[in-house]
């Protein structure tokens, strides 16, 4: 579904990621995991062009998207939920909702939609009308998510989406990723928390100062050694 | 000082706070989503009052007529305005946008010396505007019914194109967050576009009225709307909307009623509209409505 060929990307003088290829498989759950400052979120960030690559092509869907502008992509069903939540602090959830649908033209499917997010996340739907920032570190990235789906995406990036949530919270967060993937959207994830990601994955990426250094299916990559010295803390 | 004239100085303080808040929409409207003061404006409102002048002398078409024609053009010249001298600069140090507005408002201003010249035009306007009504002892000019009027049209469709719509949900989101309007599919290009339109529409709508009240027009004519309008922007929190409008009315209160209650100050109204925006910022930096 998505296909990365030879990413190359500098910031200023820094070169980011040196020439990473990988590949999303539709339906698949797919995770980058690496240490801080690896180009996880450097990836994402390219692939939705928010970033642009100095070489390297992205193929998503058999169309090549290297040059596309975000909105474009965006409009390809290729969504991203970025680090760090982001969510519009001061527009209320349902707005927050009503960009992620910004898109879309289909107003039943979009209140539909609503419908649906309300009940994946019942505390979203009892803050509808409370604006963005005053909501819980938790809540806002339950409404990042949210707000994701609206977007009625096909592959769903996901950078960090545990980040800084308490265990119980991440738990929660996790069970929602495999929720949406049942409901038949591809995702790639980010994680610095990459036992959680590694159990989730059909399979995985390992990024170290912008190279892929190893892959594999997420429970082979478990077992290893390697990635149990340097991601799993043993 | 007798209650109908007390009434007759409160009309025209309305319809001039008004008439600053629809300028002062325009700064704050572009502050929200550029964080740049547009120092063009207060030019670009002048524009829209030749432009209403010309469409009427050159093409002889009716007032009302070239006040559309006027609005229409002055929304493009905003648009162009951002086009060439803002968004070639959009990733630049701020420093450097707010230069090139300087830069605009000198060009727009010299423009118009060099094309329109220097000495005042007048300004036609219906005749109703000019014709004074007495209300139970109250003598009001028919541009002091108009100027509310018009103004509380033109504010409502604001209000509803910011809040009930699509463009004005993008809007409020890149007000707060460039990269993340884009991942919504926003186009940002296109969003600023549209809020220089807006503000340079309702600059032009406070040209017409302003140039019916004061109808002598010339190339200097906005540099001091425009400084008081600013000045009501930021005294209601810049970025507000709802901040401009209680901006523009405090500042409306302040030209009107310091000369009526204190003739003798009367020469001193812009400097007590600057102790005002000294007063605010001390007490409350970011304005009455704005945010921390």
């Amino acid at each position: 579904m998505l296909k990365v060929d030879n990413l190359n990307v500098y910031y200023g003088g820094i070169h980011a990621l040196k020439g990473i290829s990988f590949e999303v498989e539709e339906g698949k759950i797919v995770t980058l995991i690496g240490a801080n400052g690896a180009g996880k979120s450097t990836t994402l960030k390219t692939i939705c062009s928010l970033v642009k690559a100095k070489e390297g092509k992205i193929i998503f869907k058999d169309q090549e998207i290297t040059n596309l502008s975000t909105e474009q992509i965006v409009k390809r069903g290729l969504v991203l939920i970025p680090e760090g939540r982001k969510i519009f602090p001061n527009l209320t959830v349902q707005e927050n909702l009503a960009l992620g649908a910004f898109i879309r033209e289909d107003k039943e499917k979009i209140a539909q939609d609503q419908e649906w997010v309300g009940e994946l996340f019942p505390r979203l739907k009892e803050r509808w009308w409370q604006k963005g920032g005053t909501l819980s570190g938790g809540e806002q990235q339950m409404l990042a998510v949210a707000r994701g789906l609206m977007s009625r995406p096909q592959l769903l990036m996901l950078d960090e989406p545990s980040l800084g949530l308490a265990p119980l919270l991440v738990k929660e967060i996790f069970e929602i990723i495999q929720q949406i993937h049942r409901e038949g959207i591809t995702i790639l994830l980010v994680e610095q928390n990459a036992f959680a990601a590694l159990k989730l994955a059909d399979y995985a990426y390992v990024l170290e100062t912008g190279r892929l250094v190893l892959q594999g299916k997420g429970e082979e990559l478990l077992q290893k050694e390697e990635v149990r010295k340097a991601y799993l803390g043993e | 000082m007798s209650l109908s004239i007390f009434f007759q100085n409160l009309i025209n303080a309305i319809s001039l706070g008004f008439l600053f808040a629809l300028i002062a929409i325009g700064y704050t409207m572009v502050y929200g989503v550029l964080r740049l003061i547009n120092f063009a404006h207060g030019d670009i409102f002048m524009m829209a009052a030749f432009f209403v002048f010309y469409t009427m002398t050159i093409f002889s078409l009716p007032w009302g007529i070239a006040c559309l024609v006027a609005i229409v053009l002055t929304m493009l010249l905003g648009l162009s305005v951002e086009r060439v001298a803002y968004r070639p600069l959009r990733n630049a140090p701020r420093i450097s946008s707010l230069c090139s507005a300087i830069g605009v408002s000198f060009l727009l201003e010299n423009f118009a010396v060099v094309v329109f010249g220097g000495r005042p035009k007048s300004f036609y306007c219906p005749e109703f505007f000019t014709k004074t009504f007495i209300l139970g002892g109250v003598r009001v000019l028919g541009i002091n019914f108009v100027t509310p009027l018009v103004s509380i049209v033109f504010l409502s469709l604001l209000s509803y194109l910011v809040y009930r719509t699509k463009n004005g949900l993008a809007m409020r989101a890149i007000s707060k967050d460039f990269d993340t309007a884009r991942l919504m599919g926003i186009n940002i290009d296109r969003t600023i576009s549209f809020t220089f339109m807006i503000g340079s529409g309702l600059a032009a709508v406070g040209a017409i009225l302003w140039a019916s009240r004061y109808p002598q027009i010339w190339p200097f004519m906005g540099v001091f709307p425009g400084w008081r309008a600013f000045t009501a922007a930021i005294i209601g929190g810049i970025g507000s909307i709802r901040g401009a409008m209680v901006g523009g009315f405090l500042v409306g209160f302040i030209s009107i009623m310091l000369v009526a209650f204190l003739p003798e100050l009367a020469g001193y109204k812009d400097a007590f509209i600057f102790i005002a925006l000294i007063l605010v910022l001390l007490f409350k930096p970011e304005g009455l409505f704005g945010e921390e």
